[in-house]
């Protein structure tokens, strides 16, 4: 399996190339620098993205809080994730970087707030 | 008519002014307000919800709301007031006076002993450039739906095209299609993508979104609601090849073409404003051309990240507060920085002799170049020189100079190395 995969690292955004099975990177070149290397290999292997969005909250002068995954979560994952956020109401008062929803969809990472509503 | 004195009043309660006023604060500022028209300070961070701010000024990955909770919570603890709800209306740097309007106070006179303009930017509009075809609803700049999304909950469309290939524009095709919309096209006019090439990635090919570039809307269909877009490839002079024009049917137009310092209140006072930068023109102070008026974040230029505009609003809050303090010379020896070979414009773009300090010159370049070296001159004599890899118009450069010594404008250009 070959991979072309633009890097996000840093502005110049190497073209990468990996090649490898699915755990394993046998030939990674185009990289640059050593955080460009991780994250070739990272996005060939399992690819996983932050994902910000926002949850319904009664209670607050504003419609909406806003969240994130606290750590990245796998890509395949996120379409699942937004499901069980839109059917989550939260209720003030709530902290930035209160978990909303703890062990989404059994990542084993939590959604938290990004704001604080009382 | 209520009235309010304060050292350093600062207009807007963005990123820049939130930033301006702690510095004020740390320097001594004894009452620092901010004027904002929003329930709530923050600014525009409040509906940027994804990540990506922070890298460099917290050197860890934030969401605008994180970034703008940090300021804001910092702000209010060191004791900046802040007048919520209001629209000034007009300033009077002459008279130390600036006027604003709320519903809890109504007309408000604030006497301010400097100004810190912290207004920041608005969208360009679709009269802005001008796309044939009919009137219907269902076209947005993509910060108003943002908003609308973010923070109010409503949905603006289904089926999406997405004219402009900027930040926000490719922040907004992720957006909708996590939220279910089906994101058609990303249409771009130039030959290169306008925003970072991390958002089209993340934001476009991870959802498999077209990025059409060298493409431009030319022509609106619809009467009620948009019924479709008209799309054509442009030759090199940028206009549309008719040949090419196809019909993509979708019922929402984004628009992400570009913003536009919000000066408004600025050209009222007579302050000078760059033709260039759209903003009011300063030195490594910030400092307007009204001594007692300073300026900073996306007022002055229109940034991509907002870790330089906390940088350079604390210059402009440290030096406001400063000033109210008597602790600045008005007209010092002034020396202009001038635009070299691939350089658009650069800020701050007057420098105070008075200042030995160095100074880091923000620039954009006008093309992409790769291999190149930055370099700053006075007198024919080179001052700074810095190499970088690559230059693109949508992500801003930078170059440390040193001002001591200097006695002559300062020329900083972009020089393609040559490659052995």
């Amino acid at each position: 399996m070959k991979k072309d995969i633009i890097c996000t690292v840093c502005p110049v955004g190497c073209n990468i190339t990996v090649e490898g099975s699915d755990d394993e990177v046998t030939v990674i070149e185009g990289y640059s620098c050593k955080r460009g290397k991780e994250y070739g290999s990272q996005e060939f292997l399992h690819p996983v993205r932050i994902l910000t969005t926002t949850v319904k909250i009664e209670g607050a002068a504003e419609e909406l809080l806003p969240v994130r995954s606290e750590q990245p979560l796998p890509k395949e994952l996120i379409m699942d994730c937004m499901k069980v956020i839109s059917h989550t109401v939260v209720k003030t008062p709530v902290r930035r970087y209160d978990a909303v929803i703890p062990n989404i969809c059994n990542s084993g990472v939590d959604i938290v707030a990004t704001g604080s509503f009382e | 008519m209520y009235e309010v004195t304060c050292d350093v009043a600062i207009i807007g309660g963005g990123p820049a002014g939130l930033s301006a006023a702690v510095a004020a604060k740390k320097e001594g500022a004894e009452k620092v307000l901010i004027i904002e028209r929003d329930k709530n300070i923050g600014g525009i961070l409040q509906q940027c919800i994804h990540p990506g701010f922070g890298l460099s000024y917290f050197k860890q990955e934030l969401t605008g709301p994180e970034y703008a909770g940090r300021f804001g919570e910092e702000a209010l603890k060191l004791g900046v007031e802040v007048l919520r709800d209001s629209m000034v209306l007009e300033i009077d740097p002459g008279n130390q006076m600036i006027v604003c309007v709320s519903s809890e106070n109504g007309m408000t006179k604030v006497t301010a002993d400097s100004i810190v303009l912290a207004m920041g930017c608005r969208e360009k509009t679709r009269a802005n450039i001008r796309i044939p075809g009919t009137r219907p609803a269902g076209i947005y700049t993509a910060g108003a739906a943002q908003r609308l999304v973010n923070r109010q909950n409503i949905m603006v469309g289904k089926n999406v095209v997405i004219l402009g290939s900027g930040d926000i524009g490719m922040i907004m095709a992720r957006r909708m299609s996590l939220e279910g919309a089906k994101v058609l096209a990303v249409i771009e006019i130039m030959d290169f993508l306008a925003g970072l090439t991390r958002n089209k990635v993340q934001c476009l090919d991870d959802f498999g979104i077209p990025l059409k570039l060298s493409h431009t809307i030319t022509g609106i269909v619809g009467n009620e609601r948009v019924e479709g877009v008209y799309v054509a490839q442009v030759d090199e002079n940028k206009k549309p090849r008719k040949e090419t024009e196809e019909f993509i049917a979708c019922d929402t137009l984004l628009l992400s073409v570009g913003l536009l310092p919000e000066n408004e209140l600025t050209r009222k006072a007579q302050i000078s404003i760059s033709d260039v930068t759209n903003g009011p023109d300063v030195n490594q102070y910030m400092q307007t051309s009204i001594p007692s008026v300073f300026a900073c974040g996306n007022v002055v230029h229109v940034n991509d990240l907002v870790d330089n505009v906390t940088v350079e609003s604390m210059q402009a809050g440290k030096h406001a507060a400063r000033y109210a303090m008597d602790k600045i010379s008005d007209n010092p020896k002034e020396i202009q920085c001038v635009t070299g070979n691939n350089v658009r414009y650069l800020c701050p773009q007057r420098l105070r002799l008075d200042d030995q300090g160095k100074v880091k010159l923000f620039f954009r370049v006008l093309a992409p170049e790769a291999d190149v070296r930055l370099q700053a001159k006075s007198n024919g004599r080179i001052i700074a020189v810095k190499k970088e890899r690559l230059v693109n118009p949508g992500e801003m450069c930078s170059i440390q100079i040193p001002v001591g010594e200097l006695d002559s404008d300062v020329v900083v250009e972009v020089i393609k190395e040559a490659v052995f």
